[in-house]
């Protein structure tokens, strides 16, 4: 065995593992400058922070339905309408503590993603996308129709911001480091999901089912498990919604807006722990900061990913990567 | 000696060309049986209705005595029915380890076992193992991708044998490889065979191999079987001789 | 009884221009593994262009309507297919898919911004009285929309079943490797599907809008059922997406009738799923080798 090789096997463990808790320590140190970032900045550059948050908890759903095991689900909008709709319902209608009501919102989606995705995987793969659309359409309906339960066009207006062990969580900045702590417990489930047996066998079964296959993986049971987990994501996400808008309507969980969500996951970067972050930041953060008018803002949005998906579908993840990567051979080089 | 593998008059059509046209044979404990014929025999597709990757047309299959017909090949490999591919299939964006580790974590106990437990499944020392044994040692952390060639058909076998599979059906070991690296593998099945008692099926082009290797043979010619003897026995069959020179 | 017929005449024109839509995106899908999630701003798009061409340059309706539609054609039929498809093909079908979602937002947000977010209206090609017919009062647009529909997709059967392009056409959907080899010019013909799926968006969408109106959000509905209609007919037949297509149009306009107007777009999606559960190959397709 040569030199080289001997000195390549003894550096890649230490720098696999290094890598690794980099994500890590990225997440916790990005959670502590959100904790402090809205300082100073009022009530509505907060709430945009809060809604960035908010919005990558659901793309982060997405991604793993998508970047992680190939997936195309076009109802994590609908399923963050299940969210917000089943929590603003329970704590405004039923006095349920908004903690029980994310739980339950998160076994709601979860069912739900189960349940429509036993049929459609059954079958063959791009049913999936057409079960969700399907289903996408008809939760709008009932929410648009249903005015008893759901207040119609006219929406539930009134939901109160939960208490934490006795601290209310009323002003924009208090319920902002709040969205913040659940958005970090999400994260690093969802980092921990990933490096479990479970994240190889999702990545197994998007790069080559049928050799996962092969190897024992049950390919439907695993595809399946990651549409429900990433659409409980949504309803997580739904749930954190409801209260931080505190007014919601059916329009914001129109199939558009499940058009939208894949956008920024595809934006972002698929298949990335951070790409949600950035996609909902290209997504939601920006035409907010830039008062960009927003269906012209949307135009812009899905040309650029339109672009990136021709120049580089990895998204803005993957051109960092590769950037990243021509550095470190450029310094290499120079060494 | 007992059958391993049993194949009852397995038929496959594709529209109207029929694939495999009546292949019945069956594989004993502990035996290395190969497979040879020429291009378009049904070699391939035999493999994969046997494995559950498309469905015969007729016809049964059975593991230990066991109706095995149509079952999923995810299934399939959970009994301990192992296999490769023509083309190389590894995944490439895995390290040799992780790779490994992929091919050996579902026989470890339950799927939330898996998602609670830890996150090697216990399998980092069966890994290493086998990388030693593949002689792939200074590429354990080397995406799988990035290997050559034959060190990619090298992990892809290892990947096959990692959860201690009782049957190994082998789809072209040798397509490609080189002639140090052929000597190697061989020396491997050889080892495993004898000292896992691991029984194998090999689909193969390369006759050296084959008949160095295998203690019977099996020659199919346009979906049905030829010939069927030792690999001495085969060689000197006349009608195996007529149907290679033929082709 | 008469009103039953009235109503299901009207479905059969409505479902008669899904299956256009459906035929298309079946085409499309076939030839290059396109699923076109845009497919219903595709039937929305050229009639607002036709009214944005006579709007802009003060044109009669008919040159209007020729510079529309020639526009179209070339932006979505020739273009899509050069500067979407064939750049995005390569990463495979669902980076592709996606881009056409993209698409479908830029084609809308477009038709909102560039034109108008209000409904316009959109003249009829047939006068709209009704006819009385053994008792029964119908609808002259409808059958006109039933005659065209179905003259559009006998020509198109015809083409593809007797016309020696139409043929090499069909060899290219059906396995465009085998296709190359046997010398047809794989790559025009992809071409052609494609501006064959923009024509058939073009009919759909002159027989639609003057019922409709031109709006920018109607291709949401029209897609959705196009999909509908090409999974419950088989996803890989003309014929399917036709039966589809009418099967759609007749449920969607008994159900608005008898059933309600509110929840008539639940009816199709019911039929979705329970043809996903019970028939995934759909009712005229044929089962597919299973693969894993």
């Amino acid at each position: 065995m040569s030199a080289p090789a001997l000195q390549d096997a003894a550096a890649s463990p230490p720098r696999a593992a290094r890598r690794i808790d980099a994500a890590l320590v990225a997440l916790i140190l990005g959670a502590v400058i959100l904790w402090f970032a809205p300082v100073g900045m009022g009530r509505y550059g907060t709430y945009v922070l809060s809604l960035w948050l908010v919005m990558s908890i659901g793309v982060m759903g997405l991604n793993l339905t998508l970047g992680y095991a190939g997936q195309t689900s076009l109802a994590q909008a609908a399923f963050m309408g299940l969210g917000a709709y089943a929590t603003a319902i329970l704590t405004t209608k039923f006095g349920v503590s908004w903690y029980a009501a994310f739980g339950i919102s998160g076994l709601l989606t979860f069912a739900v993603g189960l349940l429509l995705g036993f049929p459609a995987l059954r079958v063959r793969t791009h049913y999936l996308a057409f079960v969700t659309l399907a289903f996408s359409t008809l939760v709008w309906l009932v929410l648009r129709n249903e005015q008893w339960l759901t207040g119609g066009t006219f929406g539930i207006s009134n939901i109160n911001r939960p208490e934490f062990f006795g601290i209310k969580l009323f002003g924009a900045l208090e319920f902002h480091r709040f969205v913040v702590v659940v958005t970090l417990i999400l994260s690093l489930a969802l980092w921990w999901l990933i490096r479990s047996p479970w994240g190889r066998a999702f990545t197994a079964l998007r790069e080559n089912p049928v050799r996962a296959a092969s190897l024992g993986i049950d390919t439907r049971a695993y595809t399946l498990l990651a549409f429900a987990i990433g659409s409980a994501y949504g309803g997580f996400a739904g749930a954190l919604y409801a209260p931080l808008v505190e007014f919601i309507d059916p329009s914001p969980f129109a199939l558009s807006q499940s058009f939208s969500l894949l956008l920024m996951v595809v934006a972002g970067g698929a298949g990335y722990l951070f790409g949600p972050f950035i996609g909902a930041l290209l997504g939601v953060v920006l035409p907010e900061w830039l008062r960009f008018a927003g269906s012209l803002y949307l135009i812009l949005f899905a040309a650029i990913v339109l672009a990136l998906l021709v120049v580089c579908p990895q998204g803005v993840s993957g051109l960092a990567e590769r950037g990243w990567n021509v550095l470190r051979r450029k310094s290499g080089g120079a060494r | 000696m007992s059958s391993v593998l049993e194949v009852h008059d397995l038929h496959k059509a594709f529209g109207g060309i029929k694939a495999v046209n009546g292949v019945s044979f069956s594989v004993n404990e502990g035996e290395i049986l190969g497979i040879i014929g020429p291009n378009g025999c049904g070699k391939s597709t035999l493999f994969n209705c046997i494995l559950g990757q498309l469905e015969p047309t007729q016809g049964a299959v059975k593991l230990d005595g066991r109706d095995v017909t149509n079952m999923r090949p995810s299934a399939l490999n959970r009994l301990g029915v192992s296999r490769t591919f023509q083309l190389l299939q590894v995944f490439p964006e895995l390290s040799v380890r992780e790779n490994l580790i992929l091919a050996g974590q579902e026989h470890q106990g339950s799927m939330l076992g898996r998602l609670f437990g830890a996150r090697d499944a216990g399998l980092s020392e069966k890994a290493e193992q086998m990388i030693g044994f593949f002689k792939l040692g200074h590429l354990t952390d080397a995406k799988a991708g990035g290997l050559s060639y034959g060190q990619q058909k090298l992990l892809d076998a290892a990947m096959a044998f990692m959860a201690g599979p009782r049957l190994v059906l082998l789809d072209e070991p040798a397509g490609g490889v080189n002639l140090t690296m052929l000597g190697d593998l061989k020396e491997r099945l050889r080892a495993i065979n004898a000292e896992q008692g691991a029984t194998f099926v090999v689909i193969e082009h390369n006759m050296d191999f084959v008949m160095s290797l295998c203690t019977r043979v099996i020659v199919l010619a346009e979906g049905r079987m030829l010939a069927e003897g030792t690999p001495a026995e085969v060689r000197a069959n006349p009608a195996v001789i007529e149907a290679y020179l033929g082709h | 009884m008469a009103e039953f017929i009235a109503y299901l005449i009207a479905g059969i024109a409505t479902g008669a221009i899904y299956a256009l839509a459906a035929i298309g995106f079946t085409l499309v899908w076939q030839t290059s593994q396109t699923i076109n999630f845009a497919q219903g701003e595709f039937v929305m798009l050229p009639a607002v262009l036709i009214l944005l061409a006579v709007k802009l340059f003060g044109l009669p309706l008919w040159a209007g309507g020729l510079i529309g539609i020639a526009v179209f054609l070339l932006i979505f039929g020739a273009g899509f297919k050069l500067v979407v498809v064939d750049p995005m093909i390569k990463h495979g079908v669902l980076p592709l898919a996606i881009a056409t979602m993209a698409l479908s937002i830029i084609m809308k947000e477009g038709a909102k911004d560039g034109f108008s977010a209000e409904a316009q209206s959109f003249p009829s090609l047939v006068p709209t009285d009704m006819v009385n017919l053994l008792g029964i009062s119908i609808s002259l647009q409808h059958l006109a929309i039933i005659v065209v529909a179905f003259a559009a997709i006998g020509l198109l059967q015809w083409f593809v079943g007797g016309t020696k392009l139409g043929r090499q056409m069909q060899a290219t959907a059906q396995n465009p490797t085998v296709a190359r080899i046997l010398g047809i010019p794989v790559e025009r013909m992809v071409l052609l599907t494609f501006l064959l799926n923009a024509a058939l968006a073009v009919v759909a969408s002159l027989l639609i809008s003057p019922i409709y109106l031109a709006k920018f959000s109607n291709g949401e509905t029209i897609g959705l059922f196009a999909f509908i209609a090409a999974i419950v007919g088989g996803f890989n037949q003309v014929r399917g997406a036709l039966v589809g297509g009418i099967l759609i149009g007749v449920a969607d306009s008994l159900a608005a009738a008898y059933i309600s107007t509110q929840y008539r777009l639940a009816v199709p999606l019911v039929l979705l799923v329970a043809i996903i559960l019970v028939k995934p190959e759909g009712l005229m397709g044929r089962k597919e080798e299973r693969r894993v």
